[in-house]
């Protein structure tokens, strides 16, 4: 039974992304509330914990150890309907390192709740990247809200990737939050089509805490028919020679909407945050150059947007 | 081939093209000097049926057929296409991607071969974005390796040596000469001498309407003292041009 889960996930992953194998990749499959597959590398220790709706998960990396390949983590239902919680708590301790290649996989979703409650803590000198990847399917009928609370001590670097191209949105709530100790370094990008009456929410959030610590927040989307979208990036620098910036771009298409408040705040004279947005349609010059070298509107449109979403 | 018969065009309440005609041959390298606000640009502009250059009286003609009414995608499928001044960025695009969009063959090696022509190094740039990460003489250069990679008709280049160090324009140089050596009609839109005489043949234009055509050493005379200055105010008689 779990391994036949585990395969269905995987499989309907494939043809997005190949899943890494052998004995050096650590990798976690969860399939609702079971852990349907497992492997672990020195260095890499998780915990988990059965929820009634869905699991907590309590990943360390080792002091000192550097994790080479990346950890592999997949979560999703196959159902049409049901809900998933993951409460995650990662602590990558000092000097460590460590990759995360998650996917959150939704392929026949009518009616599916996926929450991640997380709780990042990267210590000094630490390096800790999670790129979050979603499948959805064409249905729209998933709520997706995924909540993380980071904290990067002194010298730490955080990087998170968001993606979520292929099939629909549904409903979209993401919320970080991000505090930033003295030379931490933190990104956060995300990238998401929205189609039909897909609704989207970005709440991403950095406080520059300590001095020389630096933030790069970047938001992409694309939105077509009715979709709608509402992006709240946040820097805020409290130290001196803090560097921040914020790049919210958005393609609007057909009847849909889009919202960007870049929230910048300095409250150190020798700090210094920047920001830009763009929310518009396609741009004219770059759709002519490209329609004159034969392609139709059509695929000139989707071939600028592939590239604001790479 | 390509046959521009008495086009007029007003843009709010300027007249731009005033019954401009003008013939240009196949696999020739043409010219169009002139002042700027001449019209040349907006020539070249609706010649391409950019939006906004489509309502025009007279014709243009390619093959003998009108191209009135017809899209900017049709006619560059037609073999008609255009580097323009200040080419687009964009955001995220890969330049090999870029390339493949408009190329005859949208393979990798055909992408690669392009960008060596214009004498950028393929593995340093084709997975690069054409966006602000690259100078805009790069990006002219990534807009020509596009270009090149179409295998066009007709080239309408609009300012080439604009944002150009002199390496790099060299380098065009070549390529033009190699669109010419494959049969592509190429019409270069300058006011620069040294564009000028990679033509054959060039038209001046001022005021919407050509003054004068011919060879390159009888129209390069305009530099020399005679229209350097030419402005709509004090164009010449058409004695004068004798």
């Amino acid at each position: 039974m779990t391994s036949a889960l585990a395969d269905g996930l995987l499989a309907s992953i494939a043809e997005f992304t190949p899943h890494a194998g052998g004995d050096d990749v650590a990798h976690l499959e969860v399939h609702g509330n079971q852990v349907v597959g497992a492997h672990l590398v020195p260095g890499l220790r998780v915990n988990t914990q059965t929820l009634d709706d869905g699991l907590e998960v309590h990943l360390v990396v080792t002091r000192g150890i550097r994790v080479v390949k990346p950890v592999h983590l997949c979560f999703g239902l196959l159902p049409e309907r049901g809900t998933q919680r993951i409460v995650m708590r990662v602590e990558v301790e000092e000097e460590a390192e460590a990759h995360v290649l998650a996917h959150c996989t939704f392929p026949n979703a009518v009616e599916v709740t996926h929450v991640m409650d997380a709780e990042i803590t990267v210590a000094e000198g630490a390096a800790y990247s999670y790129f979050e990847r979603h499948v959805h399917g064409p249905h729209g009928g998933v709520f997706v809200a995924p909540k993380a609370a980071v904290h990067l001590l002194e010298g730490a670097r955080f990087r998170t990737e968001f993606e979520l191209l292929k099939g629909r949105v549904g409903r979209m709530d993401i919320d970080y939050e991000v505090d930033c100790a003295a030379h931490s370094i933190l990104e956060m990008i995300a990238r998401v089509f929205g189609r039909a009456d897909d609704t989207l929410t970005v709440h991403e959030t950095g406080h520059l805490n300590g001095a020389y610590a630096r933030a790069a927040l970047q938001t992409h989307i694309a939105l077509r028919e009715r979709a709608r979208a509402e992006v709240f990036n946040t820097v805020t620098a409290d130290a001196p020679h803090a560097r921040g910036h914020v790049d919210c771009k958005e393609i609007v298409q057909d009847q849909a909407m889009a919202r960007a408040v870049p929230i910048v705040q300095v409250n150190n004279p020798r700090a210094h945050v920047t920001h830009e947005a763009a929310i518009g349609s396609v741009d004219s010059r770059q759709l002519q150059t490209l329609m004159s070298r034969g392609l139709d509107e059509d695929s000139a449109v989707n071939l600028i947007i592939e590239g604001l979403l790479s | 081939m390509l046959e521009v018969r008495d086009l007029t065009l007003q843009l709010g309440d300027k007249q731009i093209l005033n019954g401009l005609t003008a013939e240009f041959w196949e696999g020739h390298v043409h010219a169009i000097i002139g002042p700027n606000g001449a019209g040349k640009s907006t020539l070249a502009n609706a010649i391409m049926g950019l939006p906004g250059y489509t309502d025009v009286r007279g014709d243009i003609l390619l093959d003998g057929v009108s191209l009135r009414g017809v899209p900017v995608d049709e006619r560059a499928r037609r073999g008609i296409t255009l580097a323009w001044q200040e080419p687009a960025r964009f955001e995220g695009l890969r330049v090999d991607r870029f390339i493949a969009a408009g190329a005859r063959s949208k393979t990798a090696a055909a992408a690669a071969t392009a960008l060596e022509r214009v004498g950028l190094d393929p593995p340093r740039y084709m997975r690069r974005a054409v966006d602000r990460t690259l100078s805009g003489g790069e990006r002219k250069r990534i807009e020509l390796a596009s270009i090149i990679a179409m295998e066009p008709r007709i080239v309408l280049m609009d300012e080439p040596d604009s944002g150009i160090d002199v390496d790099a324009l060299q380098r065009i140089f070549a390529v033009l000469a190699e669109l010419k050596a494959a049969g592509s009609t190429v019409i270069l839109i300058t006011h620069s001498m040294a564009v000028l005489h990679q033509a054959e043949h060039a038209f001046l234009v001022c005021n919407g309407r050509i003054l004068d055509k011919g060879p390159v050493e009888k129209i390069s005379k305009y530099f020399e003292g005679r229209c350097i200055t030419c402005s709509h105010e004090n164009e010449p008689e058409p004695g004068e041009l004798q």
